[in-house]
């Protein structure tokens, strides 16, 4: 039982892994092409992104695009996963308005975007509330 | 409710303009092995009488964009023509070793991933090629994954009306209270692709997208 315990354990266990924060203003000021090369770079390095704010709908699609034809591209490189957080949408006009205003001031940097390699990151489990980062095995 | 109103109505104006061109594209997306393919091929021998692909337990089974091109669609006197655009899943990662698991080849399985890479690159092309869309999501899953909510947040960026269909209905473990709770602004409908399940209702759903 005790040598089972002692396998599982080393089984599991990570070196080390890096979070990346990268803060709106970083990628507020590039252009598309940039802010996804930005972001493929940190991930191509393995390590997990934190960042503030999030990427417009057609970004991330282009995000996805570029990950699959690196895929074939870079050796050990099986795409990426990925979750955002953003706030709940309020009901109330004046909220809305306020965030909407904000947003045009500031950016959308309200949200929070994770991305990380498949390599490390199993699987991305979202909630409205939360997000669970499930680690491959080393 | 109000802004589902307001939606369908402007949805129904944009489509009209393509559907009396006569051009009418209606594209099937989604995440890989959610039964894109499965219920293609019901609407295809439903209304063309015969199928448009193969399908298959292996995620990335559909690979290619299949089309087909003439639908002649009648459903309690609703008659409607579209062009059926199915495409390959969409997906953030692909693993050749995952299709391994599944009993292929290396060989094969590198292949297969390479073929998916490039099928989840053309499904996002052919987003600008489509008039309406059909969200098919796997009813066991959880319909929170990002990748839905990117594949919804494009549709919606680009103004395209979108019906969710919540597929595999038929299965014990499906849950279409988690997808209309995950997509409260849209018209989900719960259906069962592989057994014909709920597909009055789908078709009646289909026919409101459009027209």
């Amino acid at each position: 039982m005790k040598s089972r315990t002692r396998t599982r354990t080393r089984k599991t266990s990570l070196k080390s892994l890096t979070l990346q924060f990268i803060p709106y203003a970083e990628i507020s000021n590039l252009d598309s092409v940039n802010r996804i090369k930005k972001l493929l770079k940190v991930i191509l390095a393995n390590k997990i992104i934190l960042l503030q704010g999030k990427l417009r709908a057609d970004e991330e699609t282009r995000l996805i695009e570029d990950t699959m034809a690196l895929i074939g591209s870079v050796k050990g490189f099986k795409g990426i996963e990925l979750a955002v957080l953003s706030p709940q949408i309020s009901t109330n006009f004046f909220d809305n308005m306020k965030r909407g205003l904000a947003k045009m001031l500031i950016g959308d940097s309200d949200s929070i975007t994770i991305i990380g390699p498949a390599s490390i990151v199993r699987e991305m489990r979202r909630d409205p509330n939360k997000i669970q980062l499930l680690l491959k095995k080393k | 409710m109000v802004l589902r109103i307001i939606t369908n109505f402007f949805s129904r104006i944009f489509v009209g303009l393509f559907s009396r061109r006569n051009n009418l594209s209606i594209g099937f997306y989604g995440p890989p092995n959610s039964g894109k393919t499965t219920l293609a091929n019901r609407i295809c021998k439903d209304f063309a009488g015969k199928e448009i692909g193969k399908v298959s337990k292996i995620p990335h089974e559909t690979r290619n964009i299949q089309l087909m091109e003439e639908i002649n669609f009648e459903h309690k006197k609703k008659k409607m023509k579209f062009k059926l655009v199915d495409t390959p899943g969409i997906a953030t990662k692909i693993d050749y070793e995952d299709f391994m698991k599944h009993g292929l080849k290396e060989k094969e399985a590198k292949k297969r991933a390479k073929e998916a890479t490039k099928g989840v690159i053309e499904s996002i092309k052919w987003l600008d090629d489509v008039n309406a869309v059909i969200v098919v999501l796997d009813a066991l899953q959880n319909p929170y994954s990002q990748v839905n909510i990117t594949i919804i947040g494009n549709l919606v960026a680009r103004k395209l009306p979108v019906l969710i269909v919540a597929n595999k209905m038929d299965l014990k473990k499906a849950n279409l209270k988690r997808v209309e709770a995950a997509f409260p602004e849209y018209d989900v409908v719960g259906i069962s692709a592989k057994k014909g399940k709920n597909m009055e209702e789908f078709y009646e759903s289909l026919y409101r997208l459009v027209k």
